[in-house]
């Protein structure tokens, strides 16, 4: 019963909520930022745009690794690689924009490749001086890493601890690539000094309120979409995989198909929050590739409750908030509450945040309908009069998925 | 017999692992049809030898034949499966956060492609089908609970019936009475012999109960090979079986 009312009424209603919250977003803050005077209270200064803005691409990036963690099992240590390749392609383009305007007056080639003595632009970065081309770079590159690294990785039937291994191996590895020079990525100082993106100028508050909306409209559709995969037959079988890998294998399905498309799509995702990231931070370097930068993904994802969708984005915006405002208080202990809360959360809320009010909302429930002298929710429908009561619970219950049981280790 | 009528053909296999042979020559031919009890001490190798007919594990050496001409060690579980053999584990394996309905729903036999499963709509001739099996597993009760509260028989069944959600051909059933109280294990037998009739069997089982309920050849396996074969009595007088089963 539970499971048809969930279906009947498409995406988990919870989903809906934060996805209408967010296109609301989009529109009421640049409204708040651009039209209301600095004078008023209701205005939002520049700095929390860009703040709330970075903090949104944040929460897109949990929100993939929660595709692939939370759904389908696999921890990845290395999602920080795929948001910062996304964040390359889009430094990229940023760079070619520059055009006369840098150091060296040189119209094609960036100003580090002035100060190495290159003389020519190299071949990769053909092309990048046309959004459209760069748009491509930024869902193609990560996906293409993901496909190749996962190819080899699922067919091998590398999983759990393994696979978490050489995922952060792999940022690890292109962090130490795009420190060197010679790649053409501009080194340790990375890709900066950024003057326009489409034409408009990115410090100026209109492109930085555009820039947030573009960000929380991405949000908003890739939870639409998680959703919509999580909620398919594709969802029950990443589930599926997830708990019991080689009974999907013999029941024919391909569980190394099942977490490539996972992983990719993950990536992807992860690409475009890059992407959104660069121009509002203004700079991308190759201490996005750090491992640390990966393990704090998972910490927002754990923090908000994994395989709950809106849980990562919680997550990253709570964990987030809280470093700005810790940093800014006490900087030098800002670590040690990062540990101390993943320790806190791991102990006390295994389910994150969400998930913790999911069964705090169950257990109410149940205790209500006993005292009601009716059986407890799960064992007996019970329509009509609870009606109202057991909608949110119960879209929580079955909610795409991870609902009932714990999800448990691979084997 | 040739092997062009059989289902299951294996012939002179063997695999050994760091030295232990776990299957020595092992030659077990079933027919289209038929139901086989494989009982056998415990290292006799039997859940080995379901393992090289699903395909996760390769023999070292002889032949695995499927359905007369289908070589089973070129293949991987997944094609294996999907070519129609299901296998059932000693221990309950179902997917324990999904509902019961969900559980058949993803076992049933259709495309196993990843585009189809993200755009599939589920029919009404699918409703159906679950619907049967439900009501063979006794389970149409149960249908939106999840898999993990099931007591530890009806999980049993919930592995049966996905493995008559696949519809295969051929159905290896690995100690299915398992931790059963004797009225489910009776109900189990019944339920098989129902199954049978349109399937080719293989059920590994300790319980000689069981085995006797079922009414079918028996084949004892002893360290990797068939000791004796034949009628439950036949195989049970065997002096070899008795010793192997009493000590020497």
């Amino acid at each position: 019963m539970i499971t048809r009312r969930l279906f009947a009424g498409g995406i988990d209603r919870r989903v809906l909520t934060v996805i209408l919250l967010l296109l609301a977003a989009a529109v009421i803050v640049p409204v708040l930022h651009l039209a209301v005077p600095p004078s008023s209270p209701f205005h939002v200064p520049n700095y929390i745009v860009a703040l709330t803005g970075k903090y949104l691409t944040y929460a897109l990036l949990a929100l993939a690794l929660d595709l692939v963690w939370g759904f389908c099992g696999i921890l990845s240590l290395g999602h920080g690689a795929f948001f910062a390749l996304g964040g390359y392609a889009m430094g990229m383009y940023l760079m070619r924009q520059i055009g006369t305007r840098g150091v060296y007056g040189n119209p094609d080639l960036p100003d580090f490749m002035v100060f190495l003595n290159w003389k020519e632009l190299p071949w990769y970065w053909y092309g990048f001086d046309q959004f459209w081309f760069a748009a491509i770079m930024i869902v193609l590159v990560p996906g293409a890493l993901a496909f190749v690294f996962g190819w080899f990785a699922f067919r091998s039937r590398v999983t759990g601890v393994y696979l978490s291994i050489i995922t952060q191996a792999l940022t690890y590895a292109l962090l130490l690539a795009f420190f060197r020079n010679d790649m053409g990525f501009g080194g340790n100082n990375g890709l900066t000094d950024f003057k326009d993106i489409l034409g408009f100028n990115v410090q100026a508050p209109g492109t930085r309120a555009a820039l947030f909306a573009a960000s929380a409209c991405a949000l908003a559709f890739a939870l639409a979409v998680t959703a919509f995969l999580t909620t398919s037959k594709f969802g029950k079988l990443m589930i599926a995989v997830r708990d019991a890998e080689s009974r999907t294998r013999f029941i024919g399905w391909r569980p190394e198909n099942v977490k490539l498309f996972a992983f990719v799509a993950s990536a992807v995702m992860a690409g475009i929050a890059g992407a959104l990231y660069v121009p509002q931070v203004g700079i991308i370097n190759p201490g996005e590739f750090a491992p640390a930068n990966s393990i704090e993904i998972v910490v927002w994802t754990a923090v908000g409750g994994r395989g709950t969708l809106v849980g990562p984005v919680i997550g990253a915006l709570m964990v987030n908030g809280a470093k700005s405002w810790f940093t800014g208080v006490l900087p030098e202990f800002w670590l040690f509450a990062l540990g101390g809360l993943f320790i806190a959360v791991t102990l006390f809320l295994p389910k994150g945040v969400v998930g913790a009010y999911d069964q705090w909302r169950r257990s109410r429930r149940d205790r209500a309908a006993r005292k009601a002298g009716r059986p407890p929710a799960g064992e007996e429908p019970t329509p009509g009069t609870n009606d109202v009561q057991a909608t949110p619970s119960s879209s929580v219950r079955s909610g795409p998925s991870s609902g009932g049981a714990e999800p448990q280790p691979a084997e | 017999m040739g092997r062009k009528d059989t289902i299951l053909y294996l012939d002179g296999v063997s695999v050994s692992f760091d030295g232990f042979k776990a299957i020595n020559n092992l030659s077990l031919v079933l027919a289209e049809g038929e139901m086989r009890a494989i009982i056998g001490p415990n290292g006799a190798g039997k859940t080995t030898m379901m393992d090289i007919i699903t395909g996760k594990t390769r023999p070292d050496t002889g032949e695995v034949f499927f359905d007369g001409d289908i070589d089973l060690t070129r293949h991987d579980e997944a094609d294996i499966a999907v070519m129609g053999i299901g296998r059932k584990f000693q221990k309950p394996t179902v997917f324990e956060s999904h509902s019961v309905e969900d559980n058949l729903l993803l076992a049933l036999a259709g495309p196993r492609r990843i585009l189809p499963a993200i755009f599939h709509r589920s029919s009404s001739a699918e409703a159906e089908r679950v619907e049967a099996i439900l009501q063979t597993i006794r389970l149409t009760g149960r249908r939106y609970d999840p898999a993990a509260d099931l007591s530890h028989g009806q999980k049993q069944w919930l592995e049966i019936g996905m493995l008559l959600a696949q519809d295969p051909k051929l159905l290896l059933v690995d100690e299915p009475v398992a931790g059963m109280t004797d009225a489910e294990t009776e109900e189990t037998a019944r339920l098989l012999k129902d199954i049978a009739r349109t399937h080719s069997v293989i059920v590994v089982e300790h319980d000689m109960h069981f085995v006797r309920e079922l009414d079918v050849k028996v084949t004892c396996l002893h360290e990797g090979s068939v000791l004796s074969e034949g009628s439950l009595d036949h195989v049970a007088a065997d002096e070899r079986v008795i010793e192997v089963y009493l000590g020497r």
